[in-house]
């Protein structure tokens, strides 16, 4: 071990293309590794000396962008929400964007860890426990807007349903209240699923600590595990359940999400397409977001075996199909617009394809419609450099999918005398900027002092982790 | 690591004087595991355990372990958080009076009911989410007994590893059928690679 942390972590691995095969199951980690080796590529990365210089370089911009979300947030609070751009009639503008934007984010976490398990899929042992990480930091920054967008933030706690004595009460009917029980569920749920996770490979820390710090913390956080076969019956159980709750609990997040515009009755957003739209466009979203992190951790952090060609592949299958999803969505609301005949709402559809708001528009249509069409060549889906790309644009692309819907109708209302154009102000922009800042500042953190790869899972899909492997083995070597 | 290649056992003598904890018998793959565990099931042993870095496939079997029951906590908690979801929007939002008890407020929206059941299905539903994940998870733990920071097992030097790439069968000395020279005879016979003895 000593040997290998003289090495910069970036040189400990090395990359074996596994995609050629696709007949015959391909093995998920590459290079033939052992059960120890998998146990040594992830502890390294937490108890390397030093972290790659990219890492400090990363986590030095994503200090200052959250100090700067932090002083954002203090100006706005201390003077007052006309810090920002919104004003009549767009009374809903960054704020409402990034919200939606991070939550979707989170989805492909969950869709990655609960969905996928569910189905079987195998590969996703390499890729979900960073994703759940990131799910559970996106929805930190995306609770930050709406916290601070109801204005008297010292009063928050409003929106729960706490004993007052003015005895009164929220309002259930409203669709925002239900975005409270939601967001709230799916933060707590995915940090329950996200630590049981990691309890097995947080006791594989602590049994390899070799500092006191390292030892209490690590093992008070692994609650004692002792790889007890009697306590995996129970473990695998209730991992299942969990997984089986995510899955409706995804879906419903982001529909709730979508209920806060479809339950209007402003055109563009009254509309009954809006829940699967919005859940597609998360997952197509947040997987952009694990291949834009996942691209450069693999290289930095030596992770190549674990994360493999195939495991891009994958992603980048699913999100060139929900792409195309999205795209779907796309032309169905012009489409249902046309059909509709209602006068309002088409106006709507042309003035968002052809109006003030066109750039943001077209800029949504090619990240995600048209870049990602460049994944139907499997040299584009195994490029690292075109798939972390792609994924920029598609980030880009849905970003501006919330600020086309929120923006483009609001701008637009039923009284042509109060229509204007909407612009973020420097604050509203240093805000997004913050919010990035608070999302990899917790992230780096993650990558840096927590097990990255989820070991004990990688483990159970080698071949050797079944009985009778053995026997196959001889019997095949026989013949 | 390969199977076919003959193993011996490094077999540790208990320490006179000392109490007896239990035996710890290593293995380094899964396969001898899983054979081992049918035997020490077949002996009738009932306070004992295989420790593994993984899940093992079968040795539920192996060992003869009854499945969990955790879905019915679950199951319950979840009722619960869905009549709670009911209960809390129909208490706040249905009803002002209750006798001369003051229990909710009404809002006049837009003409709605002050009491239609599909607007609170989303809330109904987020909390039978909310009170099941929370079922799972510390009803594993409570199940499981964990968190538990002390454990006969911890006292081995050698188990450290059973979070990485070894295999482990633990006996504990409470087992009824647990005797000092015939269990360790029994686990000598097994294909394990370290016998280790485990004393206070």
């Amino acid at each position: 071990m000593a040997k290998t942390l003289t090495k910069p972590l970036s040189q400990l691995s090395t990359e074996l293309d596994n995609t050629r095969d696709q007949i015959s199951q391909p093995p998920l980690v590459t290079g033939g590794k052992t059960f120890g080796n998998i146990t040594e590529i992830v502890a390294r990365v937490a108890e390397h000396p030093s972290a790659p210089k990219a890492w400090y370089v990363a986590f030095a911009g994503a200090v200052m962008l959250f100090g700067l979300l932090f002083a954002m947030l203090a100006y706005l609070i201390s003077t007052g929400v006309g810090v920002w751009g919104v004003n009549t009639p767009v009374a809903w503008g960054f704020a409402i964007v990034n919200f939606v934007f991070w939550i979707g984010i989170g989805h492909a976490g969950t869709l990655i860890s609960a969905i996928l398990y569910l189905f079987r899929q195998k590969w996703r042992t390499g890729i979900n426990r960073f994703a759940e990480a990131m799910t559970i930091f996106a929805v930190f920054a995306a609770g930050i807007f709406p916290l601070v967008h109801v204005g008297r933030v010292w009063v928050v706690y409003w929106i729960f349903p706490i004993p007052n004595q003015q005895q009164l009460w929220p309002q259930f009917r409203s669709p925002l209240l239900w975005d409270v029980f939601a967001i709230t569920t799916y933060l707590l749920t995915s940090l329950l699923f996200w630590y049981m996770g990691m309890v097995p490979d947080l006791a594989t820390f602590r049994d390899r600590a070799k500092t006191k710090v390292r030892k209490i913390v690590y093992g008070l956080f692994a609650l004692g595990w002792r790889g007890s076969n009697r306590q995996w019956i129970h473990y695998e159980k209730a991992y299942l359940l969990l997984a089986a709750l995510a899955t409706p609990l995804v879906l419903s997040v982001h529909s709730v999400v979508s209920f806060d515009f479809a339950t209007s009755q402003l055109p563009g957003w009254h509309t009954t397409i809006f829940p699967p739209y919005f859940v597609a466009g998360a997952i197509f979203g947040g997987f952009a977001m694990v291949v834009f992190l996942a691209v450069p951790a693999r290289e930095l952090f030596g992770l190549k075996n674990l994360i493999t060609l195939q495991h891009f592949d994958h992603m980048n299958k699913i999100i060139m199909a929900t792409g195309m999803i999205v795209g779907y969505a796309y032309a169905m609301e012009f489409f249902i617009a046309w059909y509709g005949g209602n006068p309002l709402e088409t106006f709507t559809f042309e003035n968002r394809a052809t109006g003030p708001y066109a750039w943001a528009y077209w800029i949504m249509v090619t990240c995600n419609v048209f870049i990602p069409q460049v994944f139907w060549f499997k040299k584009a889906r195994t490029n690292l450099w075109v798939m972390w790309i792609v994924s920029v644009f598609v980030n880009i692309g849905m970003w501006f999918e919330r600020f086309v819907i929120v923006v483009s109708s609001l701008s637009r209302d039923f009284l042509p005398s109060s229509w204007d154009y909407y612009t973020p102000t420097w604050v509203d922009l240093c805000t997004l900027a913050g919010s990035f800042g608070l999302f990899f500042f917790f992230f780096l953190l993650f990558c840096r002092y927590m097990p990255i790869v989820a070991i004990a899972e990688v483990k159970g899909v080698l071949p050797e982790a079944h009985p009778g492997h053995g026997a196959h083995a001889a019997a095949e070597a026989k013949a | 690591m390969s199977q076919t290649e003959a193993k011996t056992m490094t077999i540790e003598e208990p320490t006179e004087g000392r109490k007896l904890l239990g035996y710890l018998l290593e293995f380094d793959n899964v396969d001898d595991l899983t054979h081992g565990a049918e035997k020490v099931r077949d002996a009738g042993y009932s306070n004992w355990d295989c420790h593994t870095p993984f899940p093992v496939h079968g040795l539920d079997h192996a060992m003869g372990a009854k499945p969990s029951h955790v879905q019915w906590i679950v199951l319950a908690c979840g009722f619960t958080g869905l009549l709670t979801g009911l209960f809390i929007q129909w208490w706040m939002n249905a009803v002002v009076h209750q006798g001369n008890v003051v229990t909710g407020y009404q809002y006049f929206i837009s003409g709605k009911p002050f009491w239609s059941v599909p607007a609170n299905i989303p809330v109904m539903f987020e909390l039978t989410i909310l009170f099941s994940a929370f079922a799972s998870f510390f009803g594993m733990l409570g199940v499981n007994r964990l968190p538990q920071y002390n454990h006969f097992t911890m006292y081995s030097e050698r188990f450290g590893q059973v979070t990485d790439d070894k295999f482990f069968i633990s006996i504990s000395s409470e087992d009824p059928k647990f005797d000092v020279g015939k269990t360790r005879d029994m686990l000598s016979g097994l294909k394990g690679t370290y016998l280790e003895v485990l004393e206070d």
